[in-house]
């Protein structure tokens, strides 16, 4: 995973509140955005080594910044998101532009499931992990698993401050985990805790749970994420990743973070 | 009670989603029924379940549903049935719903309706003033009837598991001549005294039905069955004219088909005993008038005069006489026999092919059965002609009367 898609958050902003982060009244400000923003393109440009591709950011549609939600993307396939939210669903069509434009196979779910993309839909090699409840619902999991031909498995997430997958589960390349394990429910939780064994698991503190250390991206031994997450940070040194903390809270006030801002396309 | 199926489909069973979903069925107060699970082979396989949820109102079933659908449960789209009439009398349309011995339903303009007396083998006819259902054999349907057809907008409920722990809990129709009998006779008896208890207090009137063959007389089972039925356990007896015959024979001269029941072997002019026994009720009439006029004194005919037990003798072409209240018509046996099946719990078919089988396609899978014979063969045709729920017993039919009648009391 090398290759990401991004957005400048040219027209970024806390226009409308959907989810418990989000306060109009609290507003991002533009410069220090744009400058964190930057700064984790060249984290992950210059100290990864990702290739980025940019998409143009439009007026009106803030949220557009966090690619992680156009769709998900494998093999040559793309299937764009269906946005619960009214407020998103103008970014779908922006979305599907771009992966037609870039050549993908564009397959679309039934209209009536709602999927918010590579924000709910994370992978590990053999098998894939699917959020529901809170933004996509449960029977995308069946098409996409005919689609992609992988086994997904289901976990409700169950609170609302984390309402995406990628908010609060975080598979890393030597197949560890890190996770905020309230976010799921029980039935989950056992899943998890069945699928991945003890050691190879890392339930981030709650402290760091709620600055979205699980939003981050790995990519090989690299693990780009928000700054204030020291013990996560400990525990991925012990696991030889190394960590690369950015800034970037103008995001968290819209509820997302390093792997909302980018869509992996590989 | 309120039944809905739903399905679910997708990776659900190492997600856990399926168990979740039952589990939140079970908590909020519903009952469930996976009647389908297909599960897949390759790990990228997805899975499907259909479960059937019951519940007591209408108001649970909702909060169940609205509980289960985001986890991916699907109310199973429904259709009300098809029905064309039929096209003259005894003939049904070519697309006919056969039906099977299972608790059924239809669905008429948005509603379910019960079909009363499942029945295998037979149609169903709706009747709209006032709107109901019933199971019609073929040659009793009437023209213009109308008569379901095709599959959609009928449901068929898989048989619950009874709620005694006995026997027929297990609802398996093993047969075995290497099993052990005592504990299935002892469960039997159970069954009947059970039935017999709710009837003295006057709580229901569920009976126990006896469809039997000669070689009870034969085998000497006779003396066993004749208590049992005088102690009120039997209220329905199924037979045929032989063992009618067979037993007043015993009763007029002690013997069976020429036997000597006490002395074990044939007597002189013994084949013609039973054809003099038939000559003699027939001259008077009527079972009934063969007993009060104390020409048969006792035994399993004179005990069901006396105890009313309500009998349908079904006659055959080997029959001879046959005896008057043989009913030679099979159709119109079999519309008796049909009569005399509601409130039916218990049903023992006992060493008769013909009798078995013809019984057991009248009785719904609800009906507890025990089928007796020496022959493997008849439990096994039993169960191969759909009967599953009969618990197939291979012993010889007067051993078994002999073990049920002591374990009832009897002191003979």
């Amino acid at each position: 995973m090398s290759h990401l898609l991004m957005c400048p958050p040219d027209y970024f902003g806390i226009e409308y509140e959907i989810n418990p982060w989000m306060r109009v009244s609290n507003q991002s400000n533009g410069d220090r955005s744009r400058t964190q923003w930057k700064t984790l393109t060249q984290v992950l440009e210059n100290e990864v080594g990702a290739k980025l591709e940019f998409m143009e950011p439009v007026p009106g549609l803030p949220d557009l910044v966090f690619t992680a939600n156009a769709g998900i993307i494998h093999e040559g396939k793309a299937v764009p998101s269906q946005f619960r939210h009214p407020e998103r669903q103008g970014e779908e069509r922006h979305f599907i532009d771009w992966f037609t434009r870039k050549g993908y196979e564009v397959v679309n779910l039934d209209p009536e499931i709602d999927f918010e993309g590579a924000g709910d839909l994370l992978g590990f090699p053999d098998f894939w992990i699917g959020g529901y409840r809170q933004r996509s619902d449960i029977r995308a999991y069946v098409q996409l698993s005919e689609i992609f031909q992988k086994e997904i498995i289901p976990v409700e997430l169950v609170d609302q401050r984390f309402y995406h997958l990628d908010t609060c589960f975080c598979p890393l390349s030597g197949g560890e985990l890190l996770y905020f394990p309230p976010c799921f429910d029980s039935y989950a939780q056992t899943v998890l805790a069945s699928r991945i064994e003890r050691g190879n698991r890392f339930a981030v503190p709650a402290q760091e749970g709620e600055r979205f250390a699980c939003n981050a991206v790995c990519i090989d031994r690299h693990v780009v994420l928000p700054t204030g997450c020291p013990e996560t940070m400990t525990w991925l040194h012990k696991r030889s990743y190394t960590t690369h903390p950015v800034e970037l809270d103008e995001f968290l006030k819209a509820g997302g973070s390093a792997k909302c801002l980018t869509l992996a396309l590989d | 009670m309120i039944r809905q199926t739903v399905t679910i489909q997708g990776h659900i069973i190492d997600s856990l989603i399926l168990a979740k979903v039952l589990d939140a069925i079970v908590m909020l107060g519903g009952t469930f029924t996976l009647s389908e699970v297909t599960v897949g082979t390759r790990r990228e396989d997805t899975s499907h379940a259909t479960i059937l949820i019951e519940t007591p109102t209408m108001e649970l079933l909702q909060e169940i549903l609205k509980t289960i659908q985001p986890h991916g449960a699907v109310v199973e789209a429904e259709e009300d049935c098809t029905v064309e009439p039929a096209p003259a009398d005894g003939i049904l349309p070519e697309d006919f719903y056969a039906t099977s011995h299972l608790s059924t339903q239809i669905r008429w303009q948005g509603s379910w309706i019960d079909v009363p007396q499942p029945e295998m083998d037979v149609a169903i006819i709706l009747k709209t003033a006032p709107l109901s259902a019933q199971m019609v054999s073929m040659g009793s349907v009437k023209k213009g009837d109308l008569v379901v057809t095709g599959r959609k907008g009928v449901r068929v409920f898989p048989l619950e598991r009874p709620k005694e722990r006995d026997v027929f809990g297990f609802m398996e129709a093993q047969v075995s001549s290497e099993r052990p009998h005592h504990h299935i006779i002892a469960d039997v008896a159970k069954r009947m005294k059970t039935i017999q208890q709710r009837r003295k207090e006057g709580k229901g009137s569920s009976k126990v039905l006896f469809a039997g063959g000669p070689a009870i007389i034969h085998a000497g089972g006779r003396e066993a069955l004749t208590w049992i039925i005088e102690a009120g356990y039997i209220h329905v007896l199924f037979c045929g004219n032989a063992l009618a015959a067979h037993d007043m024979e015993a009763s007029l001269y002690g013997t069976s088909l020429g036997y000597n029941l006490g002395i074990g072997r044939s007597v002189p002019h013994g084949h013609e005993h039973h054809l003099r026994t038939i000559n003699r009720v027939r001259a008077l009439g009527s079972l009934q008038q063969a007993i009060e006029s104390g020409l048969i004194k006792e035994g399993i005919m004179a005990a069901c005069i006396r105890q009313g037990v309500q009998m349908v003798l079904a006659g055959t072409i080997r029959d001879d006489g046959p005896l008057p209240d043989v009913i030679t018509d099979s159709i119109k046996a079999q519309e008796a026999m049909r009569a005399a099946i509601p409130g039916v719990e218990l049903a023992l078919l006992v060493a008769s092919t013909l009798h078995a089988v013809a019984t057991g396609n009248l009785l719904p899978a609800s009906a507890p059965t025990v089928c007796v014979d020496i022959n493997p063969a008849v439990p096994t045709k039993l169960s191969d002609r759909g009967s599953f729920q009969a618990v197939g017993l291979v012993m010889d039919s007067s051993s078994f009367l002999w073990q049920l009648a002591r374990e009832l009391g009897w002191e003979g």
